[in-house]
C-alpha cells in the first residue's frame, strides 16, 4: 500500500475521512441505482446511458474510496470500505438512495444531484488538496453530460404529454424533502471548507438553483416548497431502501469475503 | 505514430536514451481495446514512459474515470513493454485531467477514417445545454447530422446520424 498521503495540517485524517465517504458513498449509491435500469430502460439509447452515468459515478466513488482508505491509514481499500460496512456506517445522502420509481423520478433525482455536484466539482478543481482537485477536474467534465442528458429529460417530460407531465409533476412533489439535505452544513463541512478543501454545501444553493431554475421554467415545472425537509443520511439514518440495496451490493462479498475474479 | 519528441500540444519533450526510446515506443504502439484503430499514444493517454534504473515506468490516464478499458489497456502496457525486454511498472494518473485536446491530429484522422466524428471543441459547455453541436459526418463529410444519443457504445462517445448520406455513427465526445 502507498504511504500516507500527506493531507493539509489544519485538518484532521478523521474529518477528511468522513467528508471523502459521504462524498463516495452518495456516487456508489447513486451509481448503484442507475445501474439497476440497466436492461429495464424504455429504449435502447437510456439503456446505454444509464449504465454509463454509472460507471461514471461507480468511478468517482472508486476514486474517493481509494484516497478515504488512505488517509484513513487502517489498510482498508476500496472494496472493503464498499463491501463490508453496515447501513448505519454508510453517510450517503438520503436522496442518492431513493428508489428508483418511474423513469421521470429518475432522471429528475439524476438532474438534482448532477445540478449540486457541477458547482462543487468546479470549486474543488482548485482544491487545497492536490488529490481532490485531480479528481475534481476529471468529473466536472463528466458531470456537465449527465446535467446536459438528465436535464434534456427533465423538459422533454415535463413539457411533453399530459401523462408525462403529471408524472415529471409527481417527481418533483417526491423529491421535494431531499433537496435541502445536500446543502447541509455541520462540523464536518464547516472544517473542509475552513481548510480550503471543498467549499460548504450551503453556499452552493444558488448555484443550484441557476441551474435548476431554467431548466424548469423550460419544462413548464414549478418548484415545490416542502413544509420539512428529511435529513440524517449524514449521520447513517437511512431510509428502508438502503437496506435492500446494499443487500444487493454487498451480496457476493458477504457470501464468499474477500472474493476476487 | 506522432513524434516522441513532442507532447501533443508541440511542447518538447526531454531526449530520451536509447533504452527509454524503445521502451517508449513498445508502450505507444499499445492499441485501445474499443478503438483498435488509434494507438494509446494517438488518444494522448499514455503520458510518458521512463526508466526507473531498470523498470520501465509507463504513466497512462484513464479517458474517463470509470472507463472499464483501464486495466485492460493497463495490462497491454505491461505486456507490451515485458516483450520488448523491460521489466515493467504502470501508474495511473489523473493529473492533469485527460480532455480530448490530448488526443493528437493523426489521432483524429484515424478515428474519422475508422467511422467515428473526432471531438469537436467546445461542445460540452453547459451554455450549449440544448444547443446542438455541429459534427461532421465521419463517412460523407455532411454537416447535416443529427444526435441520437448522447451516451454510446462507450462512455467516451455518442450517436449520431447523417441526414445526407443517412448512415448512423459515432461521435467521439468533447470533454
Amino acid at each position: 500500500m502507498a504511504a500516507a498521503p500527506s493531507i493539509a495540517p489544519s485538518i484532521s485524517g478523521e474529518t477528511l475521512t468522513a467528508f471523502l465517504l459521504r462524498l463516495a458513498d452518495d456516487h456508489l449509491v447513486l451509481g448503484h441505482r442507475l445501474s439497476e435500469w440497466c436492461g429495464h430502460a424504455p429504449m435502447l439509447e437510456e439503456d446505454l446511458a444509464m449504465p454509463n452515468m454509472a460507471l461514471d459515478l461507480i468511478g468517482q466513488a472508486r476514486s474517493l474510496y481509494q484516497y478515504a482508505g488512505e488517509v484513513e491509514g487502517k489498510g482498508r481499500d476500496e472494496d472493503q470500505i464498499a463491501y463490508v460496512r453496515r447501513e448505519r456506517e454508510y453517510v450517503n445522502c438520503l436522496m442518492a438512495e431513493r428508489q428508483n420509481g418511474d423513469f421521470a423520478h429518475t432522471m429528475l433525482r439524476q438532474f438534482y444531484f448532477a445540478a449540486l455536484m457541477l458547482p462543487l466539482w468546479q470549486a474543488m478543481m482548485t482544491s487545497t488538496d492536490e488529490r481532490l482537485a485531480g479528481i475534481a477536474a476529471k468529473a466536472e467534465k463528466e458531470v456537465a453530460y449527465h446535467i446536459r442528458h438528465a436535464g434534456e429529460w427533465v423538459v422533454r417530460l415535463g413539457d411533453g404529454t399530459e401523462e408525462s407531465t403529471r408524472r415529471m409533476k409527481a417527481a418533483v412533489e417526491a423529491l421535494a424533502p431531499y433537496v435541502d439535505e445536500l446543502f447541509e452544513s455541520d462540523d464536518v463541512t464547516r472544517a473542509v471548507a475552513e481548510a480550503g478543501i471543498a467549499p460548504d454545501p450551503s453556499t452552493l444553493r444558488p448555484a443550484f438553483d441557476a441551474i435548476v431554475g431554467p431548466v424548469f421554467a423550460e419544462a413548464g415545472l414549478e418548484w415545490v416548497e416542502t413544509p420539512y425537509g428529511q435529513t440524517g443520511g449524514r449521520q447513517g439514518r437511512h431510509g428502508e431502501a438502503l437496506g435492500f440495496l446494499l443487500a444487493e451490493l454487498q451480496y457476493m462479498q458477504r457470501t464468499y469475503p474477500g472474493m476476487t475474479w | 505514430m506522432q513524434s516522441p519528441s513532442s507532447d501533443p500540444s508541440g511542447h518538447l519533450l526531454p531526449a530520451r536514451g536509447e533504452k527509454e526510446e524503445r521502451a517508449y515506443r513498445a508502450a505507444a504502439a499499445v492499441v485501445d481495446p474499443e478503438i483498435p484503430a488509434v494507438t494509446i499514444a494517438d488518444l494522448g493517454i499514455l503520458r510518458g514512459v521512463e526508466m526507473d534504473g531498470d523498470v520501465a515506468v509507463a504513466r497512462v490516464t484513464p479517458t474517463y474515470t470509470g472507463c472499464p478499458a483501464v486495466l485492460a489497456i493497463e495490462l497491454a502496457v505491461e505486456t507490451a513493454l515485458r516483450e520488448a525486454g523491460f521489466e515493467p511498472r504502470v501508474e495511473r494518473v489523473i493529473s492533469p485531467a485527460w480532455t480530448t485536446d490530448w488526443i493528437t491530429a493523426v489521432g483524429r484522422e484515424k478515428l474519422r477514417a475508422y467511422g467515428i466524428a473526432p471531438p469537436v471543441k467546445a461542445s460540452n459547455s453547459i451554455r450549449a445545454l440544448f444547443g446542438e453541436t455541429e459534427v461532421a459526418c465521419p463517412r460523407c463529410g455532411s454537416l447535416e447530422t443529427a444526435r441520437i444519443s448522447e451516451f454510446g457504445s462507450t462512455a467516451c462517445k455518442a450517436l449520431y446520424r447523417c441526414q445526407s448520406c443517412h448512415e448512423p455513427f459515432d461521435y467521439f465526445k468533447c470533454i
